[in-house]
């Protein structure tokens, strides 16, 4: 009985403690300009994709025969697509798919990478050995056309485009762990908590993974940026569901149906500033997170 | 670890050029086959193909013999250069890809070489006026180039060439013409493309190695002896800063790549990469497999020629 109110006052006490680092990291974060401009530009399409339905003007799958590629008007601010859809809608909803994406395919490489970087970093051996020539592999290989043959091949669903892309994408991060941890576990705490008997996953998950993890966070806010670059591409090229409503998607249209060479700059251009905007927010932000979390880095 | 010679270095490098070929002729042999529906249907069997086609596939590549044969056989006519034939070309799928290989090609290396002198010039140029007004204004120009979508910007570029009037933009030549000075109109667009998407990466590697080199000892005492500043830039810091950007060159080039494939598609210029987007639309896939394995080949063969002249010119990568 005691124990366990000692138990939860130890938790009560611990959650106080985040409570009072979050808001330190709150304030160092906040006085980095590039941080807070980046952190801006993730919210500001965040509002876009979740209030799509409330800021659109059109339902952007209304198909319109007599609007066939129609130029900016009073009624549709950016023109209308091949099939007369609203493209200022088609721009506001395509911020959903990319975010989707762009976070689902992350996760999945940092959760990947995470675990393969500290179990390879941890015992070394054969297992860390092959890891690093895979992870060479993957560096030098351009991976867009690796993506390319196995979405062809395994279909075009959005849930396979995010498989897909997460994990392809997760031996940068494991590398990046990997060096971290091999570093970490020469560090005194560890040895003691070896010799005290420490199980080697305990020892990992407890005591390394802490250490690593705001490495990991720079690093996942990055690779959304990477995730929705490649499913652009991606898409784009043609792989992927095409009656999904992303930025790739628009541009793929308006390249196929030419309006780039009929000089529709409405068609083209809209949906290529929003990808380099939300592209900029999540490398500034992460940029300014790894900054923060990276002591060497710290005043550059 | 013991002294690596140089023949030593090299023969590890081939032993890992070996086996990543291996590997990716053996990734796709698998991802073919363990995929639902019939691997055969999707490589080896169309109804585009006429029936001697489909026999001599069928002979080729073992479809009656057990599966570890097929492995075998498979391996054996990727390093032949046998990957099928196209469903919709419907001749073999090498003999498209070779001419498309050289076209890209006449592409990428002139582009590849302008992005990388382009971003010494700018790194260095950068480095030397660390942190002041002017470095910052070059960083910030190549990472806003980089962060554009490749065929985002050959889009504009095909809008303002339009508007412009007289500039091709598209395909390689115009048709019945084979001078050297249409090509070079028509690679005009495509290669301004591709430099301004990936030179920024290069002057950014090019400002950090050199900002190292600059706070080396050496420099500090070319310094002292009195020499003069440029001269310590040029002959000093500047040579010895480009030494790892070689093994770096070698690792973008994946990259780089990647931007081909999508500047082809964006100029319908007619490379691997314009194959490949072709291929993905008439669901081709032993044209799309044959390209793959192409890339991946060229790419990997270029590292290790990067590998090679890496251990040549810097004497410390075989002490390790």
């Amino acid at each position: 009985m005691s124990e366990a109110t000692g138990m939860s006052r130890h938790i009560a006490e611990s959650s106080g403690h985040i409570a009072a680092s979050a808001m330190d990291f709150w304030k160092r974060y906040r006085k980095n300009k590039i941080g807070v401009a980046g952190l801006g530009i993730i919210i500001f399409f965040t509002v876009m994709a979740v209030f799509a339905p409330l800021i659109s003007p059109y339902n952007p799958n209304l198909i319109n025969s007599s609007l066939y590629l129609s130029p900016p008007s009073a009624a549709h601010l950016l023109g209308t697509n091949q099939l007369g859809q609203d493209l200022l809608s088609l721009n506001f909803y395509g911020a959903r798919i990319s975010l989707i994406v762009g976070f689902a395919a992350a996760a999945i490489s940092v959760i990947v990478g995470l675990v393969i970087g500290l179990y390879s970093g941890y015992f070394g051996g054969w297992a860390d050995e092959i890891l690093m020539r895979v992870t060479d592999f993957f560096l030098v290989i351009p991976t867009l056309v690796f993506m390319i043959v196995i979405a062809a091949v395994i279909g075009p669903s959005l849930l396979n485009v995010i498989l897909v892309i997460g994990l392809l994408s997760w031996p940068s991060t494991a590398r990046t762990i990997r060096s971290m941890v091999l570093s970490i576990k020469n560090w005194p705490f560890i040895e003691s908590a070896t010799i005290n008997g420490g199980k080697s996953n305990y020892i990992i998950f407890r005591h390394i993974a802490p250490n690593v993890f705001p490495v990991v966070f720079a690093n996942a806010v990055m690779s959304v940026a990477s995730a929705i670059f490649a499913q652009a591409s991606l898409v784009f090229l043609g792989v992927g569901d095409v009656t999904d409503i992303s930025w790739g998607g628009i541009i793929h249209g308006a390249f196929a149906f030419g309006a780039v060479t009929s000089g529709m700059w409405w068609y083209v251009i809209p949906p290529g500033l929003f990808i380099i905007l939300v592209i900029l927010g999540f490398t500034m932000t992460g940029y300014s997170l790894e900054e923060m979390f990276n002591p060497k880095k710290r005043g550059f | 670890m013991a002294t690596l010679t140089f023949s030593s270095y090299i023969a590890k490098r081939i032993a890992l050029t070996v086996v990543s070929i291996f590997i990716i002729i053996s990734f796709n042999f698998f991802l073919f086959r363990v995929l639902p529906g019939n691997p055969i249907t999707l490589l080896y069997r169309s109804p585009r193909l006429t029936l001697n086609q489909e026999k001599s596939l069928a002979i080729q590549f073992g479809l009656n013999k057990p599966e570890w044969e097929q492995y075998l056989l498979y391996i054996r006519n990727a390093l032949e250069g046998n990957f099928g034939i196209s469903f919709y070309y419907k001749v073999s799928v090498t003999s498209e890809l070779i001419p498309a290989l050289e076209n890209s090609l006449v592409l990428l290396i002139p582009a590849t070489i302008i992005s990388v002198l382009l971003g010494i010039f700018t790194g260095v140029f950068s480095a030397w006026r660390e942190n002041s007004k002017t470095d910052v204004a070059v960083l910030q120009t190549a990472m806003a180039f980089y962060a554009m979508p490749t065929f985002w910007l050959g889009g504009i570029f095909i809008l303002l060439a339009i508007y412009i009037g007289g500039i091709p933009v598209a395909g390689e030549y115009s048709v019945g013409s084979t001078s050297i000075l249409n090509l070079l109109e028509h690679m005009a667009l495509p290669l301004l493309t591709l430099v301004l998407v990936y030179y920024g990466q290069f002057t950014i590697m090019m400002r950090n190695s050199l900002r190292d080199v600059l706070s080396e000892d050496y420099i500090v005492t070319a310094y002292a002896k009195g020499a003069d500043s440029r001269r310590i830039l040029y002959t000093h810091a500047v040579p010895n800063a480009m030494l790892p950007m070689i093994s770096l060159i070698a690792i973008n080039l994946g990259l780089m790549v990647t931007g081909a494939i999508l500047v082809e598609t964006v100029f319908s210029w007619p490379g691997i990469g314009y194959m490949i987007y072709e291929a993905i639309g008439h669901l081709d896939y032993p044209m799309l497999q044959g390209a793959f394995i192409i890339v991946t080949f060229s790419v990997v063969l270029a590292n290790l020629l990067a590998d090679m002249i890496y251990g040549m010119v810097d004497p410390r990568i075989r002490y390790k």
